[in-house]
């Protein structure tokens, strides 16, 4: 079962300590991993952090990626997020050029429809946050791309898992043996 | 050992121990006996620190960091213990850098002590200021910069834990010198905080281990391939007793000589690129691999698809990311190498592989690893050969550069314990010889520690003979005088057209600087160049220079015989190849046995 172009959605709880982002941002560089997107910030335990990664690749990527995460001795912990059921979100911010008149209304009712808000307005333009499913918030940005985007910014998605045990939460200490 | 009245207690009444002293003293309470440290503005309160504990910890300077990080490997690789080094900020601290990359990449641990620019001046390019952390995060197994002397006993309690438990590796503690100065803190033994770090290997389940040993029941044509992990796991003699209870052909990887005595009769000696032609065969033609403590690397496997294609894989290592990295295994074992083959040796049971073992044989006697013994020069892999006849009996440690010397010594001397064998091996460092032999020598004063070296790699930490010469460290160097850059030669002539690319190592008037050289194998470089017997007697240590083969041993022996350090330069040629050979990326049907 090879799935090269996969998404792969990997949670890790960090130690948070200085250099702990570099530090994982550049080994996945260094080996020359394909990341989509990594979120940071602080949890519930002021000592710990955690890191939200993206990883494209088939499952012998996922593995290493999530291997090379657990060496990291600021590491405390790997979940593989995408196989379990989940609620993802990503976080949008676009500033759009809109004239006073028929387009701002236009832009408000899609707004409306993709339950976003107009957080800031301008002369010519507005500013829209979007939050959602990364489908969700791609398909608004086409739809509001022919307006004309001045701005744009993103989180990069993070994701949580529904209520229930968690599945594919690597215990770093298990012995690692194929079944085959 | 240097130590004034003033500077041997740790508890004199005027000095109110800083954070220099604590660094200090977790060393000795760490065990730390001997280490190596090169001082500057921002190590100096370190070293001040030192000589208060001079009768606990001996301090060796070398002539250049480098050699100091690399004397610290050679400590730690002959012993098991962690190597320390020190240096200061700046320069001092980036000459660690490869020597840290080195250890990272054979998993030697190591303590790397840095000093630092003080933390009010970090991020302001200060004098002599380089992000170590920065540099060393790819390279170490882990890495601190201490900002608060609160955190220093903490610091120093992970650094070691971290640098010998769990697969070995080197560890960075930068410290920046405001910090060295600060007093002490009250609490100098608190708990350690690394949730995210467990040392203590999990138990393999008993199901793991019964189906290796169900593999090795079924299994016709089974090799073992054992690497470094043997030796770093302690795990000798138990390989040894599988070996010895089932008869399965074994090779080992460049790290895992000296864990199968060449002698054992199912010994293969060692596969890869420049390995024995019957160790690559039997890999090839085997039906079940039982790789231990080994990653795969490029330099045994060659195109990585090919390597054992027909074999089932067992795979065991300590460290998970190293299971399917490079190679795909049917059953992979994380675990402890030494915990697997104690509880496989109890129920493992003989393999019937008697015709498989025969092949083995055949092969072995086919293809034995060979140079021409008629030659009436002194070729390189006689020189070595003969050193390991006269040392046969003696403790002997052998340390060597990269390149061609490394390779004959592989093949040539006979290891026959763990931890006698010191080769950069992953990284591949030119110049480790010499330092290393120096970190071998002080951990066993008593013992007969050889660098074998070529005029290349020699030259790229040469300085360190003063360190031999002042510190008292009886090293002794038989280096293999080509003038070349042998195994880049090599590479020229089979692939290049003989053609000279910066390979010859004398004044670049000479014609063999340039151009195509002569195809004659056994042809010696003229006009040489340095005069290494000079320089090595310009630092103090014995040395002299033989060509002729009747010669050799006589001159082995004056050298072996030598109180003090001493260099025996021996004349050899420089066209003389090391096989077999699998060309990179190749298979072990492209190798070159001629």
């Amino acid at each position: 079962m090879t799935q090269s172009n996969y998404r792969h959605l990997l949670s890790a709880l960090v130690q948070n300590v200085p250099g702990v982002l570099a530090h994982i941002s550049g080994m996945l560089a260094s080996r020359g991993f394909n990341i989509d997107s990594l979120a940071v910030g602080e949890t519930e335990d002021p000592k710990l952090s955690r890191m939200t990664v993206v990883v494209v690749g088939d499952n012998s990527v996922l593995e290493q990626v999530r291997k090379q995460l657990e060496k990291i001795v600021t590491v405390v912990r790997v979940f593989d997020i995408s196989s379990n059921d989940f609620v993802e979100r990503d976080l949008l911010l676009v500033k759009i050029s809109a004239p006073a008149g028929g387009v701002r209304t236009e832009i408000r009712e899609l707004v409306d429809i993709f339950r976003g808000k107009v957080v800031d307005v301008g002369p010519d333009e507005v500013m829209i946050e979007i939050s959602g499913r990364e489908g969700k918030v791609q398909a608004f940005i086409e739809r509001v791309r022919p307006y004309g985007i001045r701005e744009l910014v993103r989180t990069g998605r993070i994701a949580m898992v529904r209520s229930g045990e968690i599945k594919g939460g690597s215990d770093r200490f298990a012995t690692d043996t194929a079944t085959g | 050992m240097m130590s004034t009245a003033s500077s041997t207690s740790p508890a004199h009444a005027q000095h109110v121990m800083n954070g220099a002293d604590i660094l200090v003293k977790s060393l000795v309470d760490h065990g730390v006996e001997i280490l190596f440290a090169y001082p500057g503005g921002c190590s100096m309160p370190m070293h001040q620190a030192l000589t208060r504990f001079g009768e606990s910890i001996r301090t060796i300077l070398p002539r250049h960091e480098q050699g100091g990080a690399f004397a610290a490997q050679g400590y730690a690789r002959s012993t098991g213990k962690v190597g320390v080094v020190m240096a200061t900020s700046g320069p001092g601290a980036t000459n660690l850098v490869t020597a840290v990359a080195d250890a990272k990449l054979d998993s030697i641990p190591m303590v790397c002590i840095t000093g630092q620019v003080p933390t009010s001046s970090i991020g302001s390019d200060a004098f002599q200021e380089t992000p170590m952390v920065e540099i060393c995060r790819g390279i170490t197994k882990h890495h601190y910069l201490v900002t608060d002397i609160k955190d220093l006993p903490r610091i120093m309690k992970e650094a070691f834990h971290i640098a010998a438990s769990g697969r070995p590796g080197p560890v960075l503690v930068d410290m920046p010198k405001d910090v060295q100065l600060t007093e002490m803190p009250n609490d100098l033994d608190p708990p350690m905080e690394l949730p995210g770090y467990n040392a203590s290997t999990p138990s393999v389940p008993p199901e793991a281990i019964r189906q290796i040993a169900a593999a090795i029941r079924m299994a016709r044509r089974p090799v073992i391939y054992s690497g470094g992990g043997i030796i770093l796991g302690e795990a000798t003699e138990e390989l040894r007793t599988l070996i010895n209870k089932t008869g399965i052909p074994t090779v080992t990887t460049l790290m895992g000589l000296g864990s199968v005595p060449p002698e054992n009769p199912h010994s293969l000696d060692w596969l890869g690129m420049h390995g024995a032609a019957y160790a690559n065969y039997a890999v090839r033609d085997c039906d079940l691999l039982i790789a231990l403590g080994v990653r795969f690397d490029d330099r045994v496997t060659g195109k990585v698809e090919a390597f054992a294609k027909d074999a089932k894989i067992i795979h065991v290592d300590i460290d998970a990311s190293e299971l399917n990295k490079n190679k795909t295994a049917h059953i992979p074992v994380r675990g402890d190498v030494k915990q697997v083959l104690t509880e496989l040796n109890r129920i493992v049971q003989k393999p019937d592989i008697s015709d498989w073992q025969q092949h083995c044989d055949e092969l072995k006697a086919k293809h034995p690893l060979k140079y021409d013994t008629e030659f009436d020069g002194i070729l390189q892999q006689h020189a070595i050969a003969t050193l390991s006849d006269l040392t046969a009996e003696q403790e002997t440690y052998i340390t060597v550069g990269v390149g061609q010397h490394q390779m004959w010594s592989a093949q040539f001397y006979k290891f026959r314990q763990p931890r006698t064998w010191m080769s950069s091996s992953g990284l591949g460092t030119m110049g480790f010889g010499l330092p290393a032999a120096m970190g071998v020598q002080a951990a066993h004063p008593g013992a007969l520690v050889v660098d074998i070296d070529g005029d290349g790699s020699f030259q790229m930490n040469i300085q360190e003979l003063a360190t031999c010469f002042c510190e008292e460290l009886p090293v002794k160097v038989l280096l293999l005088n080509n003038q070349h850059l042998g195994m880049v030669v090599q590479w020229e002539d089979r692939f290049e057209k003989r053609n000279r690319a910066h390979t010859y190592l004398g004044p670049i008037h000479h014609e063999e600087a340039r151009g195509p050289s002569s195809a004659d194998r056994y042809e010696y470089a003229s006009d040489r160049y340095p005069n290494f017997v000079q320089i090595a007697k310009g630092y103090g240590c014995g040395a002299a220079t033989v060509k002729r083969k009747a010669d050799l041993k006589d001159a082995l022996r004056e050298m072996i015989d030598s109180k003090g350090p001493f260099l025996l330069d021996v004349e050899v040629p420089y066209q003389e190849h090391v096989l077999p050979m699998i060309p990179g990326g190749a298979t072990v049907d492209d190798m070159i046995l001629d």
